[in-house]
């Protein structure tokens, strides 16, 4: 361990990265990489699936009574600021070295994202919009599911394309305490200097961002074709 | 029938919007609303159905008091057009216009069928159906406003400032279209404005209001512009009533003369002052001196009589040196001249009636 360690890691080269890829890839034992992967995923896309169900609601409570929003994205805010070991240390009490521990943490920093884009999302429905959506004899609810949120879904979704790349990328924080996903092979790598998992896992990490990116992209295209025909006009 | 009675709206904080309104706006007409900017015509529009609660009174839908119906049932049932025509962005052409034939439950087939049919009918090419609002005009979304609108066939129509945002010309299209699908379709539709030209134009009864809510006059056009009922209305009726009036006076049964025209190659020997030059197919060329000086063909103006109006036959005499108007027929050929004389003695009997 005389050398630095990036170097020792460069002095390693190509030719074992695909060996050690193939010895580690599907071991049968904890700690794979087709492990950790799955792993990763569980623990970034609960987080985003989870931050969405449950900023929708407080979103739509906090755009019907304003008074609520100030607090309630403060909340998230204070949150959002924590640094993620103390959280760690807190909730370890609780929830253990579980993924729960990651889990929590990163959802909230999702709600912190998503809430603000709910509200600018309904709020980004014209008045006008409204008003004749009221006066064609639209249901509050109906009026809600059909006109309201439809008109909300490009700014929420912008929101969740934060959320999704930034959840994936921050899993990795949770090699601190040993539920890291592909964050693991960073800390395997410290231990015992080696190139082939701070490459492996950094490559899968943004390429599940980018993948993950990608399908919210094609969802909005689906989902809004209203938004294309106006920039295209 | 919409009638309001004794209708007062006064807010939280004390001001009164609306003060003991009174009034009725018959089936089948259009009444219009029409005061400066603070008169509550709006307020008094989207009390009929409810988007606003009146604070006292009634107001009651063919006798039944809106109070009674619940809001959703009452609005599916009552067209309604704001200026910005409100679209909903996120929807097509077509799906904007079935949006409340779809609320009432008709199946999606039906309900598109009939939104097609609806463009064809505010003059809208039917194709326009798979577009989304953003790819149309300003004029062309107010048109779909007005079909969206009609969709359900509501006997009723509420419309709030449904052409202000649009240019002149386009406004003047749109209101065209108005009384030509109301000649159609007789709805009961009341209609808010700041524009008193367009109330005069639109109106079969005209309400105006003046700030703080209440209700000035109620009269048909031609009334309020020959006995506005006080300072207030005269004011804002503005300059020219006696000119607007005459818009409101046919032009049937003026004498026309049929001695006054001569052919393109005329050169001379009338005794009258000026003669009026008419092509082979019988069209207006233009006025000639009648001792044959002069040369070229000086300026005409034409007006269609029965169709329109003392003002327009007016306005055609004064755009000629004879200050005689030429009255064409539907084909544009010449079917006589209506002399100074005769409008003069025209004007002095509708100055008097």
């Amino acid at each position: 361990m005389g050398e630095p360690l990036l170097v020792r890691l460069i002095a390693d080269g190509p030719p074992s990265l695909w060996e050690w890829i193939a010895r580690n890839w599907d071991t049968g034992r904890v700690g794979s990489i087709k492990d950790l992967l799955g792993d990763h995923l569980v623990m970034s896309l609960v987080p985003i699936v989870a931050g969405l169900v449950l900023a929708l609601p407080l979103g739509l409570a906090s755009a019907r009574w304003r008074w609520l929003y100030q607090p309630a994205a403060g909340v998230f805010n204070v949150v959002y600021a924590l640094p993620s070991l103390p959280v760690f240390m807190l909730l370890i009490s609780v929830t253990g070295l579980s993924k729960t521990t990651v889990i929590i943490p990163l959802t909230f920093y999702a709600i912190a994202v998503l809430l603000p884009a709910v509200v600018d999302g309904l709020g980004s429905v014209p008045d006008h919009v409204r008003q004749s959506a009221v006066a064609m004899g639209f249901t509050p609810l109906r009026r809600l599911v059909q006109v309201e949120l439809p008109i909300a879904v490009p700014v929420v979704l912008a929101g969740l394309r934060v959320v999704a790349v930034s959840s994936i990328s921050l899993v990795s924080v949770g090699a601190l305490i040993g539920q890291g996903g592909l964050g693991m092979l960073f800390t395997r790598a410290y231990q015992n200097p080696f190139l082939p998992p701070v490459v492996v896992g950094i490559v899968l990490i943004v390429a599940l961002a980018l993948v993950a990116d990608g399908l919210l992209v094609l969802a909005q295209r689906l989902l809004t074709p209203w938004v294309r025909a106006r920039r295209a006009s | 029938m919409i009638t309001f009675d004794a209708v007062t709206k006064r807010y939280a904080d004390g001001t009164v919007a609306v003060d003991n309104l009174s009034l009725e706006a018959p089936t089948g007409e259009i009444t219009v609303f029409v005061g400066p900017s603070g008169c509550g015509k709006t307020t008094s529009l989207r009390m009929i159905n409810r988007m606003i609660d009146a604070t006292e009174g009634r107001i009651l839908l063919d006798g039944d008091p809106v109070r009674d119906i619940d809001p959703p049932k009452l609005r599916r049932g009552i067209g309604y057009v704001i200026q910005q025509a409100g679209l909903f962005p996120h929807k097509k052409i077509v799906d904007n216009v079935a949006t409340v034939p779809l609320l009432l439950g008709w199946d999606r087939g039906k309900a598109r069928s009939r939104a097609m049919e609806l463009l064809e009918r505010v003059g809208l090419d039917p194709a326009m159906g798979e577009r989304y609002p953003f790819q149309l005009s300003g004029g062309q979304q107010q048109r779909v406003g007005v079909a969206r609108a009609l969709a359900a066939d509501p006997p009723v129509l509420l419309m709030d400032e449904p052409f202000s945002a649009v240019d002149p010309i386009v406004r003047t299209s749109l209101q065209d279209e108005l009384l030509r699908l109301q000649a159609e379709l007789n709805k009961t539709i009341v209609f808010v404005t700041h524009d008193i030209d367009e109330a005069i134009k639109l109106g079969d009864r005209v309400a105006v209001l003046r700030v703080g809510g209440r209700l000035a006059q109620l009269a048909d056009p031609k009334t309020l512009l020959s006995e506005p009922a006080d300072d207030f209305v005269r004011e804002f009726l503005g300059h020219d009533r006696g000119i607007r009036r005459l818009q409101f006076v046919g032009t049937d049964g003026l004498r026309l003369r049929t001695d006054l025209t001569v052919p393109a190659g005329f050169s001379g020997g009338s005794p009258e002052p000026w003669v009026l030059a008419v092509s082979d197919d019988g069209r207006p060329l233009g006025w000639l001196r009648g001792d044959g000086g002069g040369g070229e063909p000086e300026p005409y103006g034409t007006f269609r009589p029965g169709r329109d109006s003392m003002r327009s036959a007016l306005d055609a005499a004064l755009l000629s040196p004879s200050g005689c108007a030429v009255a064409v027929g539907a084909d544009g050929k010449v079917v006589g001249v209506a002399t100074r004389e005769v409008l003069d003695a025209a004007l002095a009997e509708a100055a008097d009636g």
